[in-house]
């Protein structure tokens, strides 16, 4: 059944009228995703796509009319978070917030009222998460993955895809590739994500893709040591040669002082029983290594 | 983006912080005129201070004392003349020497892991907090302000008292509030006082009171919420920013420059950050990072180039490109563009795999000077040979004058 996406979500496109919005809209409705209904305010009672899906003003009326349970928005920084309390006080449970350059102390205000509601936020600044042949929620590309059951989450966007690429042109098949964001306030941690996949029982192995900044990683490497230790698992970090104090294009991306370097993490993760690969290429080895065989 | 000490000082004060007068300035002459008025107001000495960016100028000299205008003029010309971690020192902050009696540390900091704002205090100040936290954790004091409510009166005053600073409790609060309202009104993701100090001042009657003050600071801004506070986009040090890095920036396009010799152009942070880490890996080094952003139109591909070709000390360029928003053919155009633009050549290795991969191997295929790859460790061992290869040929100065 894979995590957080699938056959049964009924998806709800914020910004759906917008450039952004449109485009993905369609390349997740040819994926196979159930897009129930989109939102622009002021655009109410038009359609959208190919597909007729409706357009309403609200999330809550949207929701009310389509029974929609899952959102993605692609509403610009500056009303991206006025856009997720709405979507979660409509009742959405599960929401993906593809925005980037959200401020910081916007989303730590944020976030507590969607755990307020009971809902769950993925970003924002990510690329969406993709359960393989049933759904896909942002803007992964479809074409690189090949269904299976390795369960991948990650803090960047194309870095995954080349590591999903990867996997797929090793024959190694995915579940769900879920991207948490490169902001250093999410509403997702990677250890959220791992606890889902723990309880998923189509995934059987985990790769994590991880970059510095912040200690997400050591944090997930810790929970795995208690949680899962048994699970093949393989990880990537990206930034070794990073400069300190210099912020990699992610708003997360940064060493301050001594903490949040590769090394750190890498530490930790191989502490942890994880197989970290030097390069994206590697992953497919060590997650065979670990006993994962090509579907 | 950090600011300077002294617009980090401005900003404490607009919140009504309590810090000592100061003025910043450019010439030795200009020192010695502020300091003759500081002395005239009744400073014993004067502090002479560099104001650059880069941590540790304590430690490399860039922090002096003046007892009299001739000495004040004289550090003032010799920090000047610094240049401190390869940041010459262009102004210098004089304000009164303050009469320390004791010292503590004050910030708050966005905590990513508890996703709140951290409120940090200790009572082992004008030090390097992070080297505190490693010799005596037990003297930092750590409480989160509510991500709603704010930093409240009783968490400002449990701070005071953990710090011993109870005979003080009014003025903590105060700071303590202000502190956080410097951080909440400015989208800070650091704001610190270091040293917030008790110091010996002359009231008005001539005795001699303790007072808290606030005698530095620094802070950091959310570069995401800077459209928001046109303010302080003006703030910014363009002396101490790489004329390439503003440029980049102008354009939307995420680039630092870094010391080797492979200009890399990669979409998204992530990958970029691996290129990078995949050149060094292969024996190279990288000339910068450089993030072209989602979408990669043919005209940013051609800014980003002649980003990377500004650098003299470039030998081969490697593009790498994961099409899924970015399409293929849009990058090669943008690249076949940027060539015929282009000053001086260097080698280029390119890969482009993902949407529209192979119209763009179409449009590139016999381009002068560009090889394709297939793979990511293929094209990062091509960049780094290439680069070896036009070394060799062209000399030890890298054929910068084209």
């Amino acid at each position: 059944m894979s995590i957080l996406v699938g056959t049964e979500t009924r998806l709800l496109v914020q910004g759906i009228t917008g450039r952004e919005g449109t485009f993905h809209a369609e390349q997740m409705h040819a994926y196979g995703t159930n897009i129930v209904a989109g939102v622009t305010p002021g655009k109410g009672g038009r359609t959208a796509l190919t597909a007729n899906v409706p357009v309403y003003d609200t999330c809550w009326r949207a929701v009310q009319e389509t029974g929609a349970d899952t959102s993605v928005i692609y509403v610009p920084a500056p009303g991206a978070p006025d856009a997720i309390v709405e979507a979660v006080s409509a009742g959405i449970s599960t929401v993906f917030c593809i925005t980037e350059h959200i401020p910081a102390l916007d989303m730590l205000k944020v976030i507590p009222v969607v755990e307020s509601y009971g809902a769950r936020l993925v970003g924002p600044n990510c690329p969406g998460a993709t359960s393989v042949g049933q759904a896909k929620v942002g803007i992964i590309p479809g074409s690189i993955h090949k269904p299976g059951r390795v369960g991948l989450v990650s803090r960047s966007g194309t870095l995954t895809y080349e590591v999903v690429q990867a996997l797929t042109d090793a024959g190694i098949g995915q579940s769900t590739c879920v991207g948490i964001g490169g902001d250093p306030i999410t509403g997702s941690s990677f250890v959220d994500i791992l606890a889902l996949f723990a309880a998923d029982p189509d995934t059987d192995a985990l790769v994590l893709i991880g970059e510095i900044g912040g200690d997400a990683e050591e944090t997930a490497a810790a929970w795995r040591l208690e949680h899962l230790p048994d699970t093949p698992m393989a990880a990537f970090i990206a930034g070794r040669t990073a400069p300190p104090g210099r912020r990699m294009g992610h708003a997360g991306a940064i060493i301050s002082g001594a903490s949040g370097t590769a090394v750190s993490k890498i530490a930790a993760l191989e502490a942890a029983g994880v197989r970290v690969a030097e390069s994206p290429s590697e992953i497919p080895r060590l997650l065979g290594e670990a006993g994962v065989r090509p579907d | 983006m950090k600011l300077q000490e002294a617009d980090a000082k401005s900003l404490l004060v607009s919140q009504s912080l309590p810090v000592p007068p100061w003025a910043v300035v450019r010439t030795p002459s200009d020192a010695r005129e502020v300091a003759r008025s500081f002395f005239a107001s009744g400073a014993e000495k004067v502090v002479i201070k560099a104001q650059v960016l880069v941590g540790g100028r304590g430690k490399a000299g860039g922090v002096r004392l003046a007892a009299d205008v001739h000495e004040a003029e004289e550090v003032a010309s010799a920090i000047l003349a610094m240049d401190i971690k390869g940041i010459q020192v262009r102004k210098v902050l004089v304000a009164p020497a303050a009469d320390i009696v004791a010292e503590f540390y004050l910030s708050c900091v966005l905590d990513r892991g508890a996703r709140k704002v951290l409120f940090m205090g200790s009572a082992q100040g004008g030090i390097d907090i992070e080297q505190v936290a490693a010799d005596e954790p037990d003297s930092i004091t750590y409480i989160h302000a509510h991500p709603h409510l704010g930093l409240l009166d009783h968490q400002a005053r449990l701070m005071a008292f953990e710090l011993g600073l109870g005979a003080h409790l009014a003025e903590v609060v105060a700071i303590a509030k202000g502190l956080y309202a410097t951080m909440i009104a400015n989208d800070a993701d650091l704001v610190e006082i270091n040293p917030l100090a008790i110091v010996h001042e002359r009231a008005a009657d001539g005795s001699i009171v303790e007072r808290l003050r606030c005698l530095d600071a620094k802070i950091t801004l959310d570069d995401s919420a800077l459209s928001r506070h046109p303010g302080l986009e003006a703030l910014r040090d363009l002396d101490e920013e790489d004329p390439v890095d503003v440029e980049a920036r102008t354009q939307g396009i995420s680039f630092i420059r870094l010391a080797g010799d492979i200009g890399c152009m990669v979409n998204g942070a992530g990958l970029a950050m691996t290129t990078m880490d995949l050149v060094k890996r292969a024996g190279g080094q990288p000339a910068n990072f450089l993030d072209i952003g989602g979408g990669a139109k043919a005209d940013k591909v051609a800014q980003a180039m002649r980003l990377i070709l500004a650098d003299p000390s470039v030998k081969a360029i490697l593009v790498n490109i994961f099409g899924g928003i970015a399409r293929g053919d849009e990058v090669a155009h943008g690249l076949v563009e940027a060539r015929t633009q282009q000053e001086r050549t260097v080698p280029m290795v390119v890969r482009i795999v993902g949407t529209n991969a192979e119209l763009a191997a179409e449009i590139l295929e016999g381009s002068q000077g560009i090889q394709l790859a297939d793979s990511l460790d293929g094209a990062v061992e091509a960049a780094v040979a290439a680069a070896r290869a036009y070394r060799d040929a062209v000399g030890a100065d890298g054929g910068a004058g084209r």
